[in-house]
C-alpha cells in the first residue's frame, strides 16, 4: 500500500509517495503550487509520478497534506507581560506552525490596533492574565479588538475566570471566538497545548476554507501547516513510538528562502550540577522561526545582522561585492547557484543564518557572583548533549556542504554561554522528507519514524 | 490547576521570592508553605529573583502583596526603587513585606525599619520572626484595605 503526501509550500506543491510495507520513498514530484485552484498543481506532481510509478486506487491508503501556502497561517499574539504570558503566547503559535507577524503586549492602544489590522493575521491569540489574576488587560484587549478593523477569528487562551466575559465581548461585535485554556495558567507555568489544538482547529475550518484551499480537500485532506508537521517529525525521529526507538535529543534547522527555523526535540534541563534554572519553562519540542534570516528574500539581512566581516570570513575571502550579490538574491529568489564561487557564498550565508538562529534557540549560561561565590544561572534549553543536529531545506538537498552549514549550529569555545550542541552527529535531509514524515505520523508514526532514519543522511 | 471557587476563593494571592543575588532557600520556601497553609494563593519565585521578576509576577497573578526574603545583608540596595517600579507597573496599592536578615552588622532595629519604611516598604521584619507574625498582618492589612475601599 502506497501513502500520498503532499506539501502544498508557497511556490511548490512537493509530493512524495511512500511504500508503507518497506518504509520508504517510492516516488517523489513537485508542481508549481496554484493558488487559485490548489488541485491543478497538486494534479500536475501527481501526473508526474503517474509517469514512473502507477498509483492504482486500490494501491493507495490515504492522502495526507500540509500548506505553507497563501502565505502560510499568519498569527498576531496578545498578552499582558512580555515575559509571561506576551512569551507564552508567541511559544503556543510558533509551536502551531504559523507565521508570527506581530507580538503585542499590555493593553492594545489604537495605534496597535491600526497596527494589527495592517498585519492581516488569519487569527489572533488574545491571553493575559494567570487564572484568577489580572483581568482587566484582557478585557480591555476583547473591547479593543471587538470595535477595531481586525475581523480574524479569536483564539482566547487567558485568564480562565475572565473568558466567559472576553467571550461574550468577541461574540457580541461578530467576531468567531474559540475559547481555549490559558497559556499560563500559574505564573511561571506553561500549557500551550490547548490553544495549540484551538488554532490547528480554526486552521481547519475557517483558514483552509478563507484561502480556497480547502479545495484540496476534495482528494487531499489538509492536516496542519507544513511547519508544524515538521515540528512532529522532529518529535516523533527524538521520542520514537512504542516499536522503534528514537534517536534521543536532537535539533533541526530548516533554513529557507525567507526564514531559518530551529527545532528542538530535548527538555533542556542543566546538563551541569549547581546550575539555577530560571525564566518561563521550556516545550520539550520547541519552535523558533528568524524572520530575518534567510538566504533569498532576507540575504540582505543576514548580511546586516552578521557584519561583512563574519560573512566574509565565513566565505573565505573579502568579497568586494557582498552588498550587490545578496540584494541580487533577494531579487532572484528561486535562483539556484551556478558555479563553485556562487554556491561557496550560498553556503556561508546558509551557515551564518544557521549560527544566529541556533544561538537564539539554544538556553544561555550567565553567572551571578553572590557572596557565596559564583552561581551559574541558564536561561532557555542546555542542548549542550543533543546528540544529533539535522540540517533540512534547499541547501542540504542540493549542494554537498550540509556538513558546513551545520557546523554553524556547533558550540563555540569563543562563546561558551551559549549551550549548543557539543558533539552531535550530524545528518541532512535530501530527499525533503521531513514534512511528509510528519504527516505520515498521523496515521504511520513507526512507518514514519523509520522513513527518516532511514532517509537522513549522514555528513 | 487552582481551584478559584467561590468556596475555596483564596484569601488573597501573594508573590514569594529571595530578592538579589541570595541563594539562600529554605527560610522562603518555609514561609510559601505557611502562606498557602494559611489560605493564601502563593506564587513563589525561588531564588535570585529581581525586582522586575517580582513585579511581571503580582501583574500577571493580580497579586495583593509580595513577600520578599533576604538573608544575605543586601536587601536595601535590592529593595531600593521597587516602589517606584511597582507604581509605574500599574501595581498602585500592591503591599511589601520584607524579612529575613535584612541589615548587615549590629544596628538599631528602629533605624533599619525607617530606612524600610521610607522606601515604601510596607512593612519590614527582623531575624527570626516566625512566618504567623506576617501572615496575620498580612490578614489585618487586608481587610483594612477592603474596608477602605467599601
Amino acid at each position: 500500500m502506497l501513502a500520498l503526501l503532499a506539501d502544498i509550500g508557497s511556490t511548490f506543491t512537493k509530493v512524495t509517495v511512500v511504500d508503507l510495507a518497506r518504509a520508504e520513498v517510492a516516488a517523489t514530484a513537485q508542481a508549481p503550487t496554484t493558488v487559485e485552484d490548489i488541485n491543478l498543481g497538486l494534479g500536475a506532481a501527481i501526473h508526474a509520478i503517474e509517469e514512473r510509478l502507477p498509483l492504482p486506487a486500490e494501491q493507495v491508503a490515504f492522502r495526507l497534506a500540509c500548506s505553507s501556502a497563501a502565505g502560510g497561517l499568519r498569527m498576531v499574539t496578545v498578552g499582558l507581560i512580555p515575559a509571561l504570558t506576551v512569551e507564552a503566547s508567541k511559544r503556543a503559535a510558533l509551536g502551531a506552525g504559523a507565521k508570527v507577524v506581530g507580538v503585542f503586549s499590555h493593553e492594545l492602544t489604537d495605534a496597535d490596533l491600526d497596527a494589527i489590522a495592517g498585519l492581516k493575521p488569519d487569527i489572533v491569540l488574545l491571553t493575559g492574565g494567570t487564572d484568577g489574576g489580572n483581568e482587566r488587560a484582557i478585557l480591555h484587549n476583547a473591547a479593543a479588538l471587538a470595535r477595531s478593523r481586525v475581523r480574524a477569528p479569536v483564539v482566547v487562551a487567558g485568564n480562565r475566570v475572565a473568558s466567559d466575559r472576553v467571550c461574550a465581548i468577541l461574540q457580541s461585535s461578530g467576531r468567531e471566538v474559540w475559547v481555549t485554556e490559558n497559556v499560563m495558567p500559574e505564573v511561571g507555568e506553561l500549557n500551550i497545548r490547548p490553544a495549540q489544538e484551538a488554532i490547528r482547529e480554526v486552521f481547519l475550518k475557517r483558514i483552509i476554507v478563507a484561502k480556497g484551499l480547502d479545495k484540496a480537500q476534495e482528494t487531499f485532506g489538509i492536516l496542519m501547516p507544513t511547519p508544524t508537521a515538521v515540528l512532529r517529525a522532529t518529535e516523533l525521529l527524538a521520542v520514537g513510538t512504542d516499536d522503534e526507538p528514537g534517536l534521543g535529543d536532537l535539533v533541526v534547522v530548516d533554513v529557507g528562502g525567507a526564514t531559518t527555523d530551529v527545532h528542538s526535540a530535548a527538555d533542556g534541563r542543566p546538563t551541569k550540577p549547581g546550575v539555577v534554572w530560571k525564566g518561563l519553562p521550556e516545550p520539550f519540542a520547541k519552535r523558533t522561526v528568524e524572520g530575518d534570516l534567510g538566504i533569498r528574500y532576507n540575504a540582505p539581512t543576514i548580511l546586516e545582522v552578521a557584519g561583512k566581516a563574519r560573512l566574509c570570513r565565513a566565505i573565505g575571502w573579502d568579497e568586494p561585492d557582498l552588498h550587490g550579490i545578496v540584494s541580487r538574491l533577494s531579487a532572484e529568489v528561486d535562483y539556484v547557484p551556478r558555479d563553485a564561487r556562487a554556491e561557496t557564498i550560498d553556503v556561508a550565508l546558509a551557515r551564518t543564518a544557521v549560527e544566529i538562529a541556533v544561538d537564539r534557540h539554544v538556553g544561555t549560561l550567565t553567572v551571578v557572583y553572590t557572596p557565596f561565590g559564583e552561581m551559574a544561572v541558564q536561561y532557555g534549553k542546555d542542548l549542550t548533549e543533543a546528540r544529533y543536529v539535522i540540517g533540512t531545506g534547499g541547501i542540504f538537498a542540493h549542494t554537498q556542504a550540509g556538513r558546513k552549514v551545520l557546523e554553524g549550529a556547533l558550540f563555540d569555545p569563543q562563546n561558551p554561554t551559549s549551550l549548543r550542541p557539543v558533539h552531535p552527529e550530524m545528518r541532512v535531509d535530501k530527499p525533503y522528507i521531513m514534512a511528509a514524515a510528519g504527516l505520515l505520523a498521523e496515521r504511520e508514526p513507526t512507518v514514519a519514524l523509520r522513513l527518516l532514519k532511514r532517509n537522513l543522511a549522514p555528513v | 490547576m487552582a481551584d478559584e471557587s467561590v468556596a475555596n476563593a483564596p484569601k488573597g494571592r501573594v508573590v514569594t521570592g529571595v530578592i538579589g543575588a541570595d541563594v539562600h532557600v529554605v527560610g522562603n520556601r518555609l514561609l510559601a508553605m505557611a502562606l498557602e497553609r494559611a489560605g493564601f494563593k502563593v506564587i513563589n519565585l525561588g531564588v535570585l529573583v529581581s525586582q522586575e521578576e517580582f513585579i511581571n509576577a503580582a501583574v500577571e497573578s493580580n497579586a495583593d502583596a509580595l513577600f520578599i526574603s533576604s538573608l544575605y545583608g543586601h536587601a536595601e540596595l535590592d529593595c531600593e526603587g521597587l516602589r517606584e517600579k511597582c507604581i509605574e507597573a500599574g501595581l498602585d496599592d500592591i503591599l511589601i513585606y520584607v524579612g529575613g536578615n535584612v541589615a548587615l552588622g549590629k544596628q538599631e532595629w528602629s533605624e533599619v525599619e525607617k530606612r524600610f519604611l521610607a522606601m515604601g516598604i510596607d512593612r519590614v521584619f527582623p531575624p527570626r520572626t516566625p512566618p504567623k507574625v506576617g501572615i496575620e498582618l498580612l490578614e489585618r492589612d487586608l481587610a483594612a484595605r477592603k474596608r477602605s475601599k467599601g
